[in-house]
């Protein structure tokens, strides 16, 4: 992909067709799949699109190769960062015409009204945003670069000028307390400002990129790489995305194998229609397809300290998937376990929510150390005799006893009762049966065990449930030893 | 500045747009406000004859899109609504059974000859005759072009995804007993989903994408106005302020366009000149339909609007309840 981006000039065909193989080429290097049909597409639509109308143009290649929001998210920054080069490139190539051309332009406007008056200046340029015509405040960022640089402030470090040219005109977004200052300013819309700070960005690094003759390098967009949503609310939306997906695997999961012919009832339509084959006589008889049954679903999460930094993550999983399932019912844990369902269906703010949870659980005793064993015999006591064919059970912990005794013959019983169970892990799997970690004593009695650390890891959770791999298969003997 | 748009395909249908702009006409006339990518993207999808997956929250105008192109092109609309459990036999075609064992039936009363004949039937009830046409099969096979929604493709399985590919690609339908059957004309296909689930990289491939968010709120004033044309300029504005406030809530169902439109008839109804606490209270539950969701919006927007309100605080609160 670097190769890709780096001689998206230099080639000696420079035709509208390179550039969009190049662009191409970039999204995929940023992880965007883009098969062969769709860049097809892409071309044909933009034979229909004239090419130069820039809204239509983008519009028209987004449609046809970003199918997704998130897809969409990065093509807006690879598109941005392709076409800038390219145009850059360009113009170090052709530097003597046009570049000379806009020298004087700018010369001009700088030699009639002597040095730029600001507050003209900041005046223009709010009406140009407010009005949210792209042309002119691109002309205006220009003009305040230059403004600023007649006054010898230019520092060379693109966002340090950046902020010095926004706190010099007085440009603030309507978000903080809006001083009711001097004349009643008009706040600024805050997307509004940010297309103008977009605009003097762009503007500054093409002043850079002239002086410097050459490209920067192109930075690779690792910051879109999805990370563990430590910072509870801002990250939600993707861990109720993967989770909206868990609830419907689960849902239509993991109950054709067993019984599948018992209580079926026959599809008098299907069964007609099938006879007709053997000349009207209902040789073969058509079932119904069974109903997908509604699971219960018990999740138990740790929040003790070893796994604080987890512990968000695990919540909000929680917040989301109360959002998705009627029947689930929720419980934290550390030394002793309690069931904090009622917190999550009064209360919808994630931040209140965790804040009640921590004051209300009551799951510190005395050391606030977990306590495993203690655990599953309060759960078992408490609540497996609701538990049944239909209930899955889900853990979120590190599986850390500090020393305690695992009993993992309790946990057996847990997982005899219910349907399925699901261990999910906030650490990477190297580090299980490391130091106080008993993982091991838990997995065999578990459906699946898997790492938790992403929103990635969560997706995969639901793919591989989903999948209903013939690893995760419980042996038969167990299955039919607790159902009769 | 017009551009000349070259012919890239030769189609039956003489009424393809020319432009997007025209699009967006259109479908102006037909009562629908769609933006600058909506309007391009519709006339893409008319223009090169691919299905348009449109994504976005619920109640954004996706399902209203559909129609609303319906009533543009002057075109029939039809309409699969999916969900769990959807199978071929609902969407896509079905043997009927009755009138094929009637017509076996008959055939053996006329001819008592017996099996060599009834073998010969065997091959004549599978013909159209005996085809019941679902909503998938009537798109393709009818005369005239539709647009077909497949609405919330989402609900579905994948399974049911992969049965779309064939139609979806090559606006055909194998029917096992009969063969292919090939679409007549060219259908303006939607698909519409609520991100409940991803789609099929397969499905995604064969499909334009759309992502339709809430409008801003220029343009929601220009709906609300568009369907409630009786409200003045000033309560729209102030209607969709107060809409955009309760969807940045983290709310279990946001207020849809077409619930600011009701509100919007609501208001008009209620003979409201502002938006003040009162009236807001008294309209609410047009807007907000989660127990929770009314609780949590009386927290937080109703003393904003106490403040900016014309009405004296204490009288609304006198007012309410």
């Amino acid at each position: 992909m670097a190769a890709a981006a780096g001689n998206s000039g230099h080639d000696s065909t420079p035709g509208m067709t390179r550039q969009i193989l190049d662009f191409c080429e970039d999204l995929r290097g940023e992880g965007v799949a883009i098969g062969t049909s769709e860049i097809q597409d892409a071309f044909r639509a933009l034979e229909i699109v004239p090419w130069t109308a820039q809204v239509d143009f983008k519009e028209s290649l987004a449609t046809t190769v970003a199918k997704s929001p998130r897809d969409r998210e990065i093509f807006e920054l690879v598109f941005d960062r392709h076409f800038f080069r390219a145009t850059e490139l360009a113009a170090l190539e052709f530097k003597d015409e046009s570049e000379s051309a806009r020298q004087i332009q700018i010369q001009e406007a700088g030699e009639d009204a002597g040095p730029i008056d600001t507050e003209a200046l900041a005046q223009a340029i709010r009406e140009a945003i407010e009005a949210g015509d792209e042309s002119a405040m691109n002309d205006l960022a220009r003009l305040a670069i230059e403004a600023f640089g007649q006054q010898g402030e230019s520092s060379g470090v693109v966002g340090v000028d950046l902020q010095r040219i926004r706190r010099g005109l007085g440009l603030t977004a309507n978000d903080g307390a809006g001083e009711p200052g001097e004349q009643q300013r008009q706040p600024l819309d805050r997307d509004q400002l940010a297309r103008f700070e977009r605009q003097l960005r762009r503007e500054l690094q093409r002043g850079q990129i002239q002086r410097q003759e050459k490209l920067p390098p192109a930075r690779p967009l690792s910051e879109l790489n999805r990370a563990l949503p430590m910072r509870g609310a801002q990250d939600l939306a993707a861990v109720h995305k993967a989770v909206s997906q868990m609830k419907r695997r689960l849902a239509t999961l993991g109950h054709d194998p067993r019984g599948a012919k018992r209580g079926r009832t026959v599809d008098m339509r299907r069964t007609m229609r099938s006879s007709l084959q053997t000349g009207g006589v209902p040789l073969n008889l058509a079932y119904r397809p069974r109903r997908p049954r509604k699971p219960e679903i018990y999740v138990l999460c740790d929040v003790s300290t070893s796994v604080s930094s987890a512990a968000t993550f695990f919540l909000s999983v929680l917040h989301a998937l109360h959002d998705s399932f009627r029947k689930l019912r929720s419980f934290v844990f550390i030394e002793r376990i309690s069931e904090v369902t009622h917190v999550f269906q009064e209360e919808r703010d994630f931040r209140e929510m965790a804040e009640r949870i921590t004051s209300e659980g009551g799951v510190a005793d005395v050391s606030g150390y977990t306590d495993y064993g203690r655990v599953w015999r309060e759960f078992l006591e408490d609540v497996s005799s609701d538990l049944g064919p239909r209930s899955t059970v889900i853990v979120l912990g590190d599986a850390r006893t500090n020393g305690r005794p695992p009993a993992d013959d309790l946990f057996a019983k847990v997982a005899q009762r219910a349907n399925r169970t699901f261990w999910l892990n906030p650490e990477p799997e190297l580090y299980w049966n490391y130091g106080d970690s008993v993982m091991n004593a838990y997995i065999p009695h578990c459906d699946g065990a898997f790492e938790c650390w992403q929103t990635e890891h969560l997706e995969t959770f639901v793919d591989i449930v989903a999948a209903g791999r013939p690893s995760l298969q419980r042996p038969t003997v167990r299955k039919s030893g607790h159902r009769f | 500045m017009k551009a000349v748009y070259s012919l890239a395909m030769s189609s039956k249908v003489s009424s393809l747009p020319e432009t997007p702009e025209q699009v967006a006409s259109t479908l102006r006339d037909a009562q629908y406000l769609a933006d600058d990518s909506t309007a391009l993207i519709a006339f893409l999808a008319q223009r090169l004859g691919k299905p348009v997956l449109v994504e976005g929250p619920a109640g954004v105008g996706k399902t209203e899109l559909a129609k609303a192109l319906s009533r543009s092109t002057g075109r029939e609309l039809v309409r699969l609504q999916c969900y769990e459990g959807l199978d071929e036999a609902k969407a896509l075609y079905e043997w009927n059974y009755r009138k094929q064992l009637l017509q076996i039936q008959a055939s053996a009363s006329t001819s008592p000859e017996g099996d060599s004949d009834s073998q010969v039937d065997m091959g004549e009830i599978f013909t159209e005759d005996f085809l019941l046409e679902r909503p998938l099969m009537r798109a393709i096979a009818n005369p005239e072009p539709v647009v077909l929604l497949i609405d919330e493709i989402d609900k579905t399985d994948q399974e049911f995804e992969a049965m779309l590919l064939e139609l979806l690609s090559d606006f055909q339908i194998t029917i096992p007993e009969m063969g292919r059957i090939e679409a007549r004309t060219h259908p303006i296909v939607l698909l519409t989903s609520n991100n409940s689930r991803e789609l099929t990289e397969a499905l995604k491939r064969r499909c334009l994408y759309l992502w339709l968010d809430y409008p801003s709120s220029e343009r929601e004033i220009e709906i609300v106005r568009l369907h409630a044309p009786e409200i003045d300029e000033a309560l729209a504005a102030r209607l969709v302020e107060v809409i955009d406030m309760i969807r940045e809530l983290d709310l279990k169902k946001a207020p849809s366009i077409a619930e600011s439109i009701d509100w919007a008839r609501t208001l008009i109804l209620m003979g409201a000149k502002d938006i003040d606490s009162k009236v807001f209270r008294e309209s609410l539950s047009i807007i907000i339909k989660h127990r929770t969701d009314l609780e949590l919006v009386a927290e937080r927007i109703v003393p904003r609007l106490g403040r900016s309100g014309e009405t004296p605080p204490e009288n609304s609160k006198n007012g309410s309840t």
